[in-house]
Formats: C-alpha cells, structure tokens, sequence
C-alpha cells in the first residue's frame, strides 16, 4: 500500500505529463504483478465497492476524536472532501511509527474485501486500527478506497502508455489486448504484459477509432468530396464481435451489452463468422433514432423483459467493418471497408441491423446545410472520415472528424453551490441553477465546468459571502448571479421540479452584464426546446 | 448597566470608555496596534500606540515620522478608566494581545498569535481573562501544525534537491514574519547566503537590528544579471509569482509556505510544486488551549472560519460569537 500510495501522492504533485508518464513506469516495473494487476484496476477508474458510507465514517471519526457532528460537518464543508477530512482530523500514529508493510493486493483481498456486508461493529474496528497505522499520506488514499471515491488524474491511455514502456510492449498490442477487461489478477496482469504474442480471447474487440472535433468553423483541409459523410448518432458507440458462433457486444467503456440486448444478439446470428462491426447503438422509434434517454431505460436494465423491449426497441447503426471472415481489415482505406460493409449489409441480414447512410458531399455548403438540419434527424451533427483513412486507435486520428452542432444555451440564476472534488476539493465549483417559473425560480439543471480558475476563485469568494442556508456541503446563494449555460438537447424530465432535464450541460460564461430579471424563464424554454412536449 | 468594554464599529473593535480602537480600518483617533501586518496597521490614524518591539516594523509601513508610541511588554498605561498593556502573541516581531482592564473585568484581544516556539519573536504569553476575543484564522480541527522544525528541514532539503539539479529554489512565502522565520530557522542546517526579494529584505533588516539570528541575506537586485541563481534559494513574497521579476529565475522550483498547504485542494489549485506547512496564527489545537488558558467564559472569535469553532466552545459550555472584521483579507495569512 505504501508504494501505491507514494505513487498517487507524486502523480498529484506531478506537473507535466511527461512527470507522470516516468512516475507510472516506475512503479509498473517494480510492483509485483498482484500489486500492479489492482493498481492498473483502480488507475483506470474502476473503484472498488465502499465499504463504509459518509454519515458512518462521520459517526466514527466523532467517536474517535471525541468532535461533535456540527464541528464535523463545518469542517467537512470547509475541506469538501470526506477522506481527506478524515485524514487530516484523526491524530497522527505515534512518532516513530512506520506505516504497515502490507501489500495494496494483501490490503484489498484480505483486510478491506471481507468488510463488504461485514457488521458495522467489525467495519469500525478494523477501519480504527488501519486510521491508526497510517500516517496522514497513505491515509487519505486509504480513505478514498474505502469510500470508494478514488479518482486519479490520469487517464486511461497514460496509464497504458506508462504499461507498454514498463514491459517494453508495442501500443497497438496493449491497448488491443486491453480491450478485454479482466479481473484484478496477477495472472491477468501477466498475461496482459507477456512480451510473447498473447492469444486473445474470442470476444476481444478492436480498439476503437476516434474523431477529433472541428471547431470555430474550420473544415477538413480535403476536398468535401475525398470525405465521406454521416450522421453524428447520438446513442451509445459500440463493437458488435461475430466469432465462434457467439456474439459479444462492446460499449467504448469497455462494458459487455449483449445480455441486455438480445434482439441484437439474434440479429447478428446470420453474419458471417469473424465480423466485427463497428456502429451506433440506437433507441428506435416508428422511422427513425429516438432520444437518448430512451436508451438509457434500456441500458440500465441488466435483465430486460419482453415488455421493455417493446416499449423501447433499438437498432445497431453500423459505420464500419473492422473484420470479415476473421481478416483484420483496419489497416485497408476507408472506402475498400465501406464498400464491403455495403455489400454485407444489404440486404440487411436482419431488421435490427442497419446501415448508416452516406450523405450527399459534393459541397461543403450542402453538407454544412445537412448539419443544419441534424437536430430533425435526431443526430448530433455529421461525421467526416477521409475516404482513404485506415482505421486506426490510441490517438485521436487525423482523418476523422466530429462537426458537432453549436450548443443551446440557456441564461439562469445560480441557486446553490457545493465543493469540487479532488484539486477542486474546497473550492465551491458545482452548481445548481435555476431558471423563472411563474416569478419563482426552479432548479434547472447542475453544471461545474467552463469557468476558469481566476473566475472560480472570485466566485468562491463571492459565494462564501452571500450564503443564506446551508445542507452539508451545500450552500444555497442569494439569487443575484446569472451564467450563461450551454447543452445539447433538452428531454422531458416528469420527475424534475422543471418538468423538463439537459444534456451535458456546461457554464458557458458568467453573465454580468444580466440582472436576474434578465435570465429565462421555463416557458419560453419548454415552447423552445420540447416542441412536442 | 455599564457599555460593553470592547465593541464592534465600522471602525473596528472600539473602546468607548478609554476612547480608542484596537486595530482599526477606519481613520480613528487613538489607534492599539496588535502587530505590523497591513490588515491590522492601516494608515491615517491620529496616533498609534504598539508593543516596543514592533515600533520599526509600524514605522517602515507608516513612514518614518508616523505617530507611533511604543509600550514595552507588560507595562500598563491608561486610557481615561481603562487599563491597557501589551503582551507577547508570538506571531511575528513586536505581536501582541492587547489586555483590556476596567474595574476587575478584564478583556484580551489576541491579535494574530501562535503557540509554536518561534526564535524571531517573544513567545506567547497565556493571558487570563473574562472575555477573549480571538482570531480564528485555522480554526478546523484539520488543521494541527507539524512540528516547525521538521518544516524547516523538508525546505532544507529542497533547496539540496534543486541545487543537486542546478536550478533555482523559489520559496513564497509572507514578506513579515513568516520570510524572517524560515530564515532563522534555516540557520540549524547551514550559513550558506539566501537571496531576497526588495519587498523581504528591508523587512529582514529590521529583524537583525533587534538581534535575530539568521542565515546570511542578499537582496537580488545586488546580484549580476547574468547571475540566474542556480543552486540558490530565493525568498519572495506571493505577488511576485509569475511576475517579470520571478522570469530571471529559469527552471526554478517553486514553494510555498503557509498554514494553508495542510488542504490538498488548496495547494494543488496554487500550482506551486511544493507547499510547506507552516503558519504564524495558532492551529485547532493552539486556539482550544489558549481559550483553556485564559480561562475566559465568553469568547468572541474573529478573521471569519469560526463556525467549528463556535460549534465547539458551545458544547463546552462557554458562551462564543463571532465578531464581523475584515483581517485576514488583505495579507491572506
């Protein structure tokens, strides 16, 4: 644990990429495989399951510190995280003390895995004794495994690049044979790492190819017509795997859907063995994609009922074919794979699979006209892949791109404020804002990015100022700030105070030229946005 | 029923029957100085009245004619029915809680202070009262100083590390008091010369002149140009980070050294590489002692993080307020 945690503690203070990337090989290449197999586990967001929840860890600390809830709790609001919180208000082990030699695997497998569903009196004692170990270091990360809110700031393809250089493993072997997810083993992990060619498991998918956005009106350096042209479908990307007479279907998040989709299973019974398509999940209404959070409904639903499926029916939207009859075809031109993806798919071997058409690029004035019209086609914006691109993984290509539609914007009033987390950790950056309702004001939606770190610190200060309530963490602000919020699309949302939720909505700018009469009101936005609603 | 000893006005914390104010930031009259710092000693008053140590410090941020009385430690003077003596806060040279006596009631204003031993002041000094006013600066139970001298030797060990790589060791840190510490404190590793920002080294001249010990100084602007101090630890205050002046110092480290590195959040947002843990005001543990010490049954707590604080003296059966001031706005610590 102690290495483990000397880690996360540099990887924290490491200010460059390249810092990180040194920090991560070295660790890989002195850790034993058991060690390494959970670090990689956890380094790449898999948390594991918290074993005790907020108010418990409160309860105990105040047991053992001997602090009242008030204290406890003001001084939780004003660090913004809990195990940090516990870290710092728990008194040092006795001088002299040195931190338990026990292994991150010994940790996790032996003391912290039998806590899971252990009584509260067992979980206490034994998180007592561990707080009572551990110095302040390995004891903020020790916290965060408990409360299972371990984030690290590196992401994925760091983590694998700092892998491939600890074994000295070429990229494109890795991140291919990462894209089967396996247990936190030690035998998994040396797998994954042996220098000899690994056989892959027969479900293992393709890393998958991604676009890089255009932005500020800039086009492709390519003539429209060298650049093929789709929608941009807004469901869930995924790989469909036809091998050894069994499908397996992959989310990009490495998720296996096929269970909870088993039309789609069905539906791929008739492709040739070793396909593998790449495609768009899709909700499906009568002629055409339907909303995302239709989707949803399906997606989290590990076992899905007859009814549920035909209340929500969904289609494959294929864009791609990465393998025919077992041959790897990524490395072929872009438009050799369409083709034969054409020639596969029509006629459609079943009705849940589709193709996603190609549209019209002989300018790009039409296609910036088609863009115009994505929302209609429940799409997010167009595709654009060069015709003679291969299909290529890790960095974003340079032959793919996403012409997403501008974003809607919305102006509303900040109503309530509550502490980052992480480098955020006491610094009030999520917020809730609100838009008018009849003269009221009713929570719109949350957003916490956009804003600069200048203008955060200012509102945080502003925020500390003109507090009129607190829950918690949470403090609700005079109304008097007006932010200018951006999103993608708007659904209706029976259960929200507004009747109506956002899509990934983001703080585009602090409006200060805006007094609060000046924000929206949730009229003018339901005529706007839900015209059907 | 007599008016309170001490209240609070626009002005600041006001003493109606010895007609002055403790640390005012609003023109009055007769000014008590509890120490140097700019939230705490402001321009324009009548006259001024502080500890005697701290008269060069006041004078340096007053001007050199200000009217600036100082009154050894411990000695009393009187202000028409009031009694009113200096005593050591330990928070920086010439910091002091001010006594407050009418009749056998008797207030303390704490001013800034610390516990920790500090070899630049006079440590402080429990004061026993009925009312304590005192600053609330750290007043979570997170916050529990390390010992300084393990800070002192962590910045030790820095400066070894960046000059083992050539580069320069630039440590931020407040330009009064907490620059003068680190530089007494350094003299337990070493003499070798530390550089100086302009706004530190005149500072630094009025602690050798009352006899501090510290390692050796140099202002930068005495250095060459070509000179882009490699190997040298450089001491300058927060506002000079990422200044034209700081540029001179090419792939310098950077350090910081508060009270407020104990919160990751708060460290990692500065974008420093390394936060020292080091303050001058007292820690969780300091402000519950010293509340103990003076025995006061009411306390009133300034510099705005007090509600744990209040929370807690509550459930000890000691009647606790908060006081609306403005310190610790302007000099963050």
């Amino acid at each position: 644990m102690n290495a483990f945690a000397a880690l996360l503690t540099a990887l924290e203070r490491a200010r460059s990429t390249g810092r990180k990337l040194e920090l991560l090989t070295a660790y890989f290449k002195a850790a034993p495989a058991g060690d390494a197999a959970w670090a990689l586990h956890l380094l790449t967001g898999r948390r594991p399951q918290r074993i005790a929840t907020g108010p418990e860890l409160r309860r105990w600390l105040g047991e053992a510190t001997g602090l009242s809830d008030t204290v406890l709790e003001a001084t939780y609001a004003h660090v913004g995280d809990l195990a940090e919180t516990l870290a710092l208000v728990l008194p040092p082990p006795r001088a002299g003390t040195q931190a338990p030699e026990t292994s991150l695997q010994a940790l996790l497998e032996n003391t912290l895995a039998p806590l899971r569903g252990a009584s509260a009196e067992a979980r206490k004692s034994t998180l007592l004794t561990l707080w009572q170990a551990y110095p302040q270091g390995p004891r903020l990360w020790l916290n965060k495994l408990i409360t299972g809110g371990l984030r690290v700031g590196v992401g994925e393809g760091l983590t694998l690049r700092a892998l491939g250089q600890a074994f000295g493993l070429d990229p494109a072997v890795l991140q291919h044979r990462w894209m089967t997810p396996q247990a936190p083993t030690a035998e998994a992990f040396n797998a994954l790492v042996d220098p000899e060619q690994a056989t892959l498991h027969w479900a293992a998918p393709y890393p998958f190819c991604l676009a890089q956005p255009l932005r500020d009106g800039a086009l492709p350096p390519h003539p429209s017509t060298a650049v093929l042209a789709e929608w941009k479908w807004d469901g869930v990307r995924c790989q469909l795997v036809r091998r050894e007479g069994k499908t397996a279907l992959w989310s990009r998040g490495r998720d296996r859907l096929e269970d909870r989709f088993p039309e789609l299973t069905a539906a791929a019974d008739d492709l040739p063995e070793g396909t593998v398509l790449d495609g768009e999940l899709l909700a499906w209404a009568e002629n055409g994609p339907g909303p995302f959070v239709e989707l949803s409904r399906r997606l989290q639903r590990k076992r899905v009922t007859a009814a549920l499926q035909r209340a929500v029916p969904v289609r494959f939207m294929a864009y791609d074919l990465l393998e025919l009859h077992g041959e790897d075809l990524r490395p072929q031109p872009l438009e050799q794979r369409r083709q034969r993806l054409e020639t596969l798919l029509s006629p459609a071997p079943a009705p849940a699979l589709l193709l996603s058409p190609r549209l019209d690029n002989r300018s790009w004035e039409s296609l910036a006209a088609l863009r115009a019209d994505a929302r209609r086609q429940a799409a997010e914006g167009l595709m654009l892949k060069h015709e003679a691109s291969a299909y290529e993984s890790g960095r974003r290509h340079q032959s793919w791109w996403k012409w997403k539609l501008d974003p809607e914007t919305v102006d509303a009033i900040l109503l309530y404020a509550q502490p980052g987390h992480g480098r955020r950790a006491n610094l009030y950056t999520d917020f809730t804002f609100a838009v008018w309702d009849q003269g009221a004001l009713v929570p719109l939606a949350k957003a916490y990015s956009g804003l600069d770190e200048p203008t955060l610190e200012r509102l945080d200060h502003w925020i500390r100022r003109n507090t009129k309530e607190r829950f918690g963490p949470v403090r609700a602000v005079t109304p008097a700030l007006v932010f200018e919020l951006a999103f993608d699309s708007a659904h209706p949302a029976p259960r929200r105070k507004a009747g109506m939720a956002l899509r990934f909505p983001r703080i585009h700018r602090w409006r200060e030229d805006l007094a609060i009469e000046d924000a929206d009101a949730l009229e003018t936005l339901r005529a706007r946005l839900l015209p059907h609603g | 029923m007599t008016t309170p000893l001490l209240t609070l006005t626009d002005r600041g914390l006001h003493c109606p029957d010895g007609d002055f104010t403790i640390d005012p930031w609003r023109k009055v009259d007769r000014a008590i100085i509890t120490h140097g710092h700019g939230d705490h000693a402001r321009n324009g008053m009548g006259h001024y009245w502080t500890a005697a140590p701290g008269v060069p410090i006041l004078r340096k941020r007053l001007g050199q004619y200000s009217p600036v009385e100082g009154v050894p430690y411990g000695e009393r003077r009187t202000f028409g029915a009031v009694t009113v003596s200096f005593h050591p806060a330990g928070h920086i040279l010439g910091s002091a809680q001010v006594r407050v006596q009418r009749g056998d009631e008797v207030w303390v204003v704490t001013g800034d202070f610390k516990r920790e031993a500090d070899p630049t002041c006079a440590p402080f000094e429990p004061v026993p009262c009925d009312v304590l006013v005192t600053e609330a600066t750290f007043a979570y139970p997170i916050y529990q100083w390390p010992n300084p001298d393990t800070v002192m030797e962590e910045i030790y060990a820095w400066w070894q590390r960046c000059a083992a790589e050539d580069r320069p060791a630039v440590l931020y840190t407040y330009a009064l008091g907490k620059a003068q510490r680190i530089l007494a404190g350094l003299h337990a590793f070493t003499n070798e010369t530390v550089w100086l920002h302009g706004a530190i080294d005149g500072l630094t001249r009025i602690y050798r002149d009352a006899g501090v010990t510290m390692v050796p100084t140099v202002p930068v602007s005495e250095m060459p140009r070509s000179d882009r101090g490699a190997g040298r630890l450089i001491l300058a205050p927060p506002s000079a980070a990422g200044s034209k002046w700081a540029k001179r110092f090419r792939g310098a480290s950077t350090g910081f050294a508060s009270g407020w590195m104990q919160v990751r959040g708060t460290r990692r947002r500065k974008g420093y590489d390394e936060g020292f843990v080091l303050s001058d005001h007292a820690d969780w543990p300091g402000l519950l002692r010293t509340v103990e010490d003076s025995g006061a049954q009411r306390v009133l707590a300034t510099h705005g993080h007090t509600d744990a604080l209040l929370a807690h003296l509550q459930g000890l059966g000691i009647e606790a307020q908060a006081l609306a001031t403005p310190y610790g706005e302007t000099e963050a610590e």
